[in-house]
């Protein structure tokens, strides 16, 4: 029997705001445990929660993003729940009526579009950290505690992991064009949960699903999400059922292993916070949320599909980050063309950052270093051979592409008094050559620019160089 | 010299700008009538004398100044409204020991005003319930008759000034806690319009209907006192951004031509004899007064004490949740996993009482159940509140007994929790719809206070207190005073 | 609505209390009669009439987002019963499923 898979993704995303979501203390936490609480984060007996006016603010403008309807009436609501790094037992979220509804983000596997719906987007408060000592205690750091979210609900409209994944990326690149978070995996400023089960095909309804957890990476999401596909096959085909259980996802095996069974659904006792008065939101508030949002990913794409001509794909690989498309963005205001510089950032720039496992901020390339050396190549200062050696000085040690260039001595010999000299050398030293051409190979051409460029260190320019070996072969 | 506990507000800060008396002799002879009539009201959970006495050293050393009204005055503070480095136990084993790190705003309040805190006093654990009976630490007894109860929660508070230990003092009222207790020892008693005084630090019992507010023997002193205690907080979400009016402002007596509304089922089945006939002598003073008195519907009521049991137990079943045994207060000893931290912390820490509602609460939001219970309660209240909305369209003010009967003994009701909640029945209404209510002397039935309760429009205290002004310059129920102030026993 | 103990015993465990044998008895029979009180709402008819949490008219409270530093961190674990090294300490968390988002 074939499965088809059904997959959907709750994404926690940490807000980038100064202040907590009700509390004044800071949202970026400090080394020291508990050092970045005060009464309201310890839940002291008395306290009140204050909203944080651009936690909501953020809210909106991420739901926004992500193509949801406002809730023009909203309100926080209590989930009740016992846990050590949960100070007041209840976490202030939002259950009925969460800031976004019925949004959707479209992401593309394999040439192929497709529309996700996003449920809803929710604000609501991070819990703090347990830390799990080995003497039998656990130790709570608050430091977290209150730190503003958003909680991203898809409806269960992927179909694999590697829609999983592309959804995921696609929400990462939105929120990150937002500015409201920095949405990192890595460092848990965006987590994902995931729901997968299996159903036959052409069945309507959808089979048991497990939830994973402890999807610290993008790719972690897809590998979890790969595993649990086909140990959930697996079950099924030997007869099994599944339980509907949450599960962790092993980085070291690649599985994922039983973390608990759910007992029924939890019994959290929603009800709508007393100490929040709520919120409406008008129309002109919306709008002006609205204005504020940038150029997202999709409109980006497209600007530069129609606009600066790019293929589709480089359009979709450049808009991946915020980071690589205002960098390609800036390195056209310095001047480069279009499709030169979106051929560095993919091509060498990618390959670097990949090898190297670094973040383009974190190198020394800049946007004019970059654009002054796409401008060397087209001007014929030196040849894109001479200019991989150029870039990665720049990358490496930065500097202005022109002064590397001079200092290294790499310009392009495109002097024809300068290479004719040479060229006659090479060719007086390989009659053998020279008798193939005559005799209509061709090949022979290859080998006599390949001996040019040698006695050159590389920096002949081709087009120079081919055209007057062209006329010196005519001569002999 | 003066028996200074008996005296009113105005004339102590009289006699303190005089300097006919220092501070610091107040502050003192306070802490000796406290010590004097203890043993016999039993309101007082903590003493602050030594530091009560330094502040009244500060203030004398400063000097008090017309300006400052409340300036070297002591007050007594409800045991639920924390204060810095001052045991706030709520009256519960759970905070037996604790010691806050901040001070509620209120107290920020009443520091700025000059008054003195002299103690904590006694409640029924978390403000649940109507005796004071619900204290871990001790019972207190009414100031006019030491076999009674002397209501609550705000027992401890209603007492200590009936008894004249304190001539003013801070309660906290969720479903009648100032006024029931205002009401049973023959007091002043004011439960502010919700939002009216901050609630930050405020131990939360029931979030959307707790309010902080004033007792005292009379009502300029009431009104002298709210108007220190009440204004915005950006640090309570439901706290008012309005200005707050000068209370005193209105005492002149003249109320001729305020509209008074008498709900009928205030005055019906289940109102003791006595307390109905003191209530329709109210009604006949007002109208001697000049006022117009008819009677009214609330229809809705009646339903009151079940929607307020279900919502104040719902929001208390979450707040509560926050004394786990990990942060602060009571961890049980016998722990030997992270379950037994909370669950024998909490079933070690609380009281029956307390846990009855926390039962009742968690019920009725419980998965099954939240829209038969909560969110049906939370529409009856919207029928309760616009009941009062329609009211208040004709009237100025509504009056009625503050509850059915007067105070009763001592450990009759303890094991009844339904007669307890009913006699709530008359005050709960009146913070399910966040008006203001107010709680005078308006007679006696067997030596006992009858208590008449008079409500207001949404932050119209001041109207209140002038009808109530009047009410009180014309009898002389306020002037009778218990056994234990010097009152002669009938 | 009579509950039953097993409710009881569940509604319990929700808040984390524990009762002994009799004392859970005596609970479900005051819970039942609570219960039975609170079903004269059931005679109101509330057919749209809208929910209400709390009377407070206030609407869109918000603070201006400024940080301020934490609160001393030896005033917070003043009153705590158990820490160390600045955390605050408790018995090993086994996952039973109770944690939340």
């Amino acid at each position: 029997m074939n499965f088809e898979t059904v997959i959907g993704l709750e994404v926690h995303v940490e807000l980038n705001t100064n202040s907590k979501i009700f509390s004044p203390t800071p949202a970026h936490f400090g080394a020291e445990p508990n050092s970045n609480t005060n009464i309201i984060d310890w839940s002291y007996p008395g306290v009140l929660p204050v909203m944080n006016e651009r936690a909501l603010e953020f809210g909106m403008k991420a739901a926004l993003a992500l193509n949801c309807q406002i809730s023009q009436l909203t309100h926080f609501d209590r989930k009740n729940y016992f846990y050590p790094d949960n100070p007041k037992a209840y976490q202030i979220s939002q259950f009925d009526e969460p800031i976004g509804h019925d949004g959707w983000i479209e992401i593309e596997v394999e040439g192929k579009k497709k529309k996700i719906r996003i449920e809803r987007v929710h604000l609501e408060e991070d819990a703090g950290k347990n830390i799990h000592g080995s003497a039998g205690y656990s130790y709570v750091d608050l430091n977290r505690q209150g730190t503003p979210l958003i909680e991203i609900v898809s409806e269960a409209d992927m179909r694999s992991p590697e829609e999983a994944y592309a959804y995921l990326e696609a929400v990462r690149s939105v929120i990150q064009f937002t500015g409201v978070s920095d949405v990192k995996m890595e460092e848990g400023s965006m987590r994902c949960d995931a729901n997968i089960s299996l159903r036959p095909y052409g069945q309507e309804a959808f089979g048991t699903k497990t939830e994973l957890k402890n999807l610290n990476s993008l790719s972690f999401v897809k590998k979890g999400l790969a595993f649990e596909e086909k140990r959930q096959a697996r079950v099924l085909l030997s007869g099994g059922v599944i339980d509907q259980e949450t599960r962790r996802y092993d980085e070291a095996t690649a599985e994922t292993l039983l973390m608990r069974v759910k007992e029924g659904s939890s019994d959290y006792r929603y009800f709508p916070e007393p100490d929040i008065p709520k919120f409406e939101i008008s129309n002109k508030w919306i709008e002006k949320i609205r204005a504020s949002l940038p150029e997202l990913p999709q409109e980006r794409r497209q600007r530069y599909r129609d606009q600066l001509g790019l293929p589709e794909y480089d359009a979709m690989v450049l808009t991946l980050t915020k980071e690589m498309s205002d960098f390609f963005e800036a390195t056209l205001e310095n001047g480069a063309d279009a499709k030169q510089a979106s051929n560095w950032l993919m091509g060498e720039v990618s390959g670097y950052l990949n090898s190297e496992k670094m973040e383009l901020g974190a190198t020394k390339l800049t946007p004019n270093n970059l654009a002054g050396m796409i401008q060397l190549i087209a001007d014929g200062t030196i040849s894109s051979k001479i200019a991989k050696k150029v870039f990665k000085e720049l990358i490496e040690n930065g500097g202005d592409a022109k002064e590397v260039v001079e200092a290294k001595g790499l310009v392009q010999l495109s002097d024809p008094a300068q290479l004719l000299p040479l060229i006659n050398e090479v060719l007086d030293q390989n009659q053998q050559s020279i008798d193939d051409f005559k005799n209509g190979k061709d090949r022979a051409v290859g080998f006599l620019v390949g001996q040019i460029m040698k006695a050159t260190k590389g920096k002949a320019n081709p087009g120079v160089l081919n055209q007057l070996l062209k006329v010196e072969l005519e001569k002999r | 010299m003066t028996k200074l506990y008996d005296l009113d507000l105005v004339t102590l800060h009289e006699k303190l700008t005089t300097k006919e008396i220092s501070a610091t002799e107040l502050t003192k002879a306070t802490f000796d009538r406290i010590k004097e009539t203890e043993a016999n009201i039993d309101a007082f959970l903590t003493l602050n004398e030594e530091k009560a006495m330094q502040k009244a050293a500060e203030l004398d050393q400063a000097g008090i100044t017309s300006d400052q009204p409340l300036a070297g005055i002591p007050i007594g503070i409800k045991d639920n409204i924390v204060t810095k480095d001052l045991r706030t136990t709520a009256a519960s084993k759970i905070l037996a020991n604790f010691e806050p790190i901040y001070d509620a705003t209120v107290m920020n309040k009443v520091y700025q005003a000059g008054l003195i805190p002299v103690g904590k006093l006694n409640m029924d654990e978390f403000a649940m319930g109507g005796s004071t009976e619900n204290s871990y630490f001790k019972t207190t007894k009414n100031a006019w008759d030491q076999t009674k109860v002397p209501g609550g929660s705000s027992g401890g508070s209603a007492a200590a000034v009936a008894a004249g230990q304190i001539p003013v003092s801070l309660g906290s009222d969720t479903g009648g806690s100032i006024r029931q207790p205002a009401g049973f020892n023959g007091i002043v008693g004011m439960k502010p319009t919700y939002g009216r005084v901050s609630r930050f630090g405020l131990i939360a019992f029931a979030s959307s209907l707790d309010q902080i507010g004033t007792l005292t023997r009379n009502v300029k002193d009431n009104a002298l006192a709210l108007n220190a205690i009440s204004g915005y907080d950006k640090k309570d979400g439901t706290s008012a951004n309005l200005a707050v009016p000068d209370f005193t402002a209105g005492l002149t007596g003249a109320i001729k031509g305020m509209r008074i509304g008498v709900p009928k089922e205030f005055m019906g089945e289940g109102i003791q004899k006595e307390v109905r006939e003191a209530v329709e002598k109210a009604v006949i003073t007002f109208k001697e007064l000049g006022a117009i008195v008819e009677e009214i519907s609330l229809p809705h009521s009646k339903y009151g004490v079940a929607v307020y049991y279900i919502i104040a137990s719902s929001e208390a079943s979450s707040n509560l949740q926050r004394f786990d045994g990990i942060r602060y207060g009571y961890r049980s000893e016998n722990v030997k996993n992270l379950e037994d931290v909370y669950v024998n912390s909490r079933t070690e820490g609380f009281g029956m009482e307390v846990k009855r509602r926390i039962m009742l609460g968690t019920f009725s939001l419980s998965a099954g159940y939240y829209d038969a219970y909560f969110k049906k309660a939370g529409q009856v209240r919207s029928l309760i509140k616009q009941d009062f909305d329609r009211a208040f369209e004709k009237y100025d003010l509504i009056i009625g007994p503050t509850s059915p009967t007067v105070a009763y003994g001592l450990g009759e009701n303890i094991n009844d929790p339904i007669t307890m909640y009913m006699s709530d029945i008359l005050t709960i209404p009146v913070n399910l719809a966040g008006v203001p209510g107010m709680s005078i002397p308006c007679g006696f039935a067997a030596g006992l206070p009858v208590g008449l309760q008079i409500i207001g429009k949404h932050f119209d205290e001041a109207t209140m207190y002038k009808a109530a002004y009047a009410f009180e310059q014309a009898t002389d129920f306020h002037q009778q005073k218990p056994t234990i102030l010097g009152g002669i026993a009938e | 609505m009579a509950i039953s103990e097993e409710q009881v015993k569940h509604v319990a465990k929700l808040s984390k209390l524990s009762f002994s044998e009799k004392e859970l008895h005596n609970f479900t029979e005051q819970l039942g009669e609570i219960i039975d009180m609170v079903e004269l709402l059931e005679e109101v008819d509330t057919t749209g009439v809208s929910f209400m949490s709390n009377v407070t008219e206030n609407l869109n409270v918000m603070r201006e987002d400024v940080s301020e530093p934490g609160t001393d961190r030896d005033e917070l674990f003043k009153n705590i019963p158990e820490a160390e090294n600045g955390y605050i300490k408790v018995p090993a968390i086994m996952d039973n499923g109770e944690a939340g988002a």
